[in-house]
């Protein structure tokens, strides 16, 4: 059985529909990735998996439970970690106060040091940092926080919203050999990613999604053999037929 | 130039306005909500002074947690019973239904009560005067700097040491992300009200201590002074709110002392010209906040 199910979710904003019946399956040690232009309805996907959005129809089964529109708090006890597109570290409060909320769905005073330790051999620079406002972080080691900060809390699925985003190509490169790492840590993964090539290269499967659809579904290897990715992203079919971005 | 009498004046003033506009700030803070029925929860706290004094015959001192605790219990119930269901609604929900609250209260002790005011006995101690190098002050006014002073470190330890007080202040910056921590949301929304709550009936105690009585309306200055004092100080922090009580405070007494006699009945008037400057020039008070305005949802 898979670790989480999704079957035929419709999600809307409003009035705007986003999600015309998603369907989407992660195994336990997969990373898969969500690919897509903007406004293929990635994001909103991932926040109505953790209870953000409330979906108008479909089902979220995880580890064998219906999770569909329970609040945000249950479904991260549940085991579900999202980082969020954006990062959105708490800026006002430090390295060490992001992290130490992390693990709120699963503070164990016993375990909690270390599981710092664990964070700071992945970012040592969150160490170094540990006392500062996480607001005076750059942004690629807000990244590293806001990642640092969902493992805090030991997911059984981490779920990434575009973790490349507004970063140099350092810092993109970084951040791909990270969850490569994770990968090989036995995380599982589900990817938000709109630099698809790049994503395609870590990830074992992958759903191209348009216009709040899956429009391809496979392994990694053949998504690049079948779809001509520079097409998705530069004006194919579907691009023009995307007129309300979310 | 500044002398001793001012100076007690000026910091007792300023303490009871700073605890004042801190227990609306925090509410404000997490749920973006002015709670106009704020001043109501002083209001009860006197009756809870009132009650507790002259039909439960409680000792004075039993009498002031009892007036504390029923203010925190109406802050607790109005969050439950009335902001809770209109939660995810609009801003103008929120506000129209903390007017409903506020009404709902007073009227509430119109027809239980009385419409006419009620005296509240409270230790002699709260009359007397004191003299301090020359400077003749009345005890209760050390008394609400001690308590805010006491109040204000132990506000600032719950926000910085301890996990709720964390969430609190993240839940103030990005409510929908410190969920997805793992913080429930009637948490901190729950707490943010019994503070509130607190701080509104320890208030109370110093307010109703002027005047010794309390009355249906008896909320309706506090609120104001609040209000106000918040709106000077910055409506984003906690810090500003505090800020912004003691500079109200201050100013209020430089025009008491400055301004000629014939004028001292348009204090308020010169006072609202004050604030008026301030949401013209600086609309978001003295202390700036860092905090986003993402709401509830």
């Amino acid at each position: 059985m898979p670790m989480l199910t999704v079957e035929n979710l419709m999600a809307s904003y409003g009035v705007v529909r986003a999600l015309h019946g998603i369907s989407l399956e992660v195994d336990e040690g997969e990373l898969v990735a969500l690919l897509g232009v903007n406004g293929a309805g990635k994001s909103t996907t991932l926040k109505s998996i953790t209870g953000v959005l409330r979906p108008v129809k479909g089902t979220v089964t995880f580890l064998g439970n219906e999770i569909t529109n329970r609040k945000p708090e249950f479904i991260v006890k549940k085991g579900i970690s999202l980082v969020p597109e954006g990062r959105e570290i708490f800026g006002q409060l430090t390295v060490e106060e992001n992290l130490r909320l992390g693990a709120f769905s699963s503070y164990q005073r016993d375990r909690y040091k270390a599981d710092l330790k664990e964070v700071f051999e992945l970012f040592p620079i969150l160490e170094e940092r540990f006392t500062q406002a996480g607001g005076l972080l750059s942004g690629g080691e807000q990244q590293m926080l806001a990642i640092a900060r969902a493992m805090m809390a030991h997911p059984k699925l981490l779920m990434l919203d575009e973790p490349s985003l507004g970063l140099s190509p350092t810092m993109t490169d970084q951040i791909f050999v990270l969850i490569k790492q994770l990968r090989e840590m036995g995380s599982t993964i589900l990817l938000v990613e709109q630099n698809a090539e790049r994503a395609l290269d870590v990830v074992d499967r992958a759903y191209l999604l348009a216009n709040g659809e899956v429009e391809f579904a496979g392994t990694a290897d053949d998504l690049k053999r079948k779809v001509d990715i520079a097409s998705v992203y530069l004006g194919g079919d579907d691009a023009d037929s995307c007129e309300v971005p979310l | 130039m500044i002398d001793l009498e001012f100076l007690i004046n000026t910091l007792s003033l300023g303490s009871l306005y700073a605890l004042l506009s801190l227990g609306l700030v925090l509410v404000f803070g997490i749920l973006k909500l002015v709670n106009f029925a704020y001043g109501e929860y002083l209001m009860i706290a006197g009756y809870g002074l009132y009650f507790s004094a002259t039909v439960l015959h409680l000792p004075w001192w039993a009498t002031m947690i009892f007036g504390v605790l029923a203010a925190v219990l109406t802050s607790y119930l109005s969050e439950l019973a009335a902001f809770r269901p209109v939660r995810n609604k609009s801003a103008t929900a929120l506000i129209v239904t903390s007017f409903a609250v506020s009404i709902f209260l007073q009227n509430a002790v119109l027809i239980l009560v009385s419409p006419r005011a009620r005296a509240v006995q409270l230790p002699p101690v709260f009359s007397q005067t004191v003299n301090i190098a020359g400077a003749t002050t009345p005890v209760r006014n050390l008394l609400i700097i001690t308590t805010t002073a006491i109040v204000l470190v132990l506000m600032s330890l719950l926000m910085k040491k301890t996990v709720l007080g964390m969430a609190m202040r993240a839940a103030a910056d990005k409510f929908t992300t410190t969920r997805l921590m793992g913080v429930p949301a009637n948490l901190v929304i729950s707490a943010a009200f019994i503070i509130s709550g607190l701080l509104a009936g320890i208030a109370s105690i110093f307010w109703i201590g002027r005047s010794a009585s309390v009355d249906p309306v008896t909320g309706a200055a506090p609120l104001l002074i609040a209000f106000i004092a918040t709106v000077v100080g910055g409506m984003h922090s906690p810090t500003g709110a505090v800020v912004g009580g003691f500079v109200y405070g201050l100013l209020f007494n430089v025009l008491s002392i400055t301004l000629p006699a014939s004028m001292i009945s348009y204090r308020d008037a010169f006072m609202f010209v004050i604030v008026v400057l301030f949401l013209l020039f600086r609309p978001e008070g003295i202390i700036k906040g860092g905090y986003t305005e993402e709401r509830v949802g």
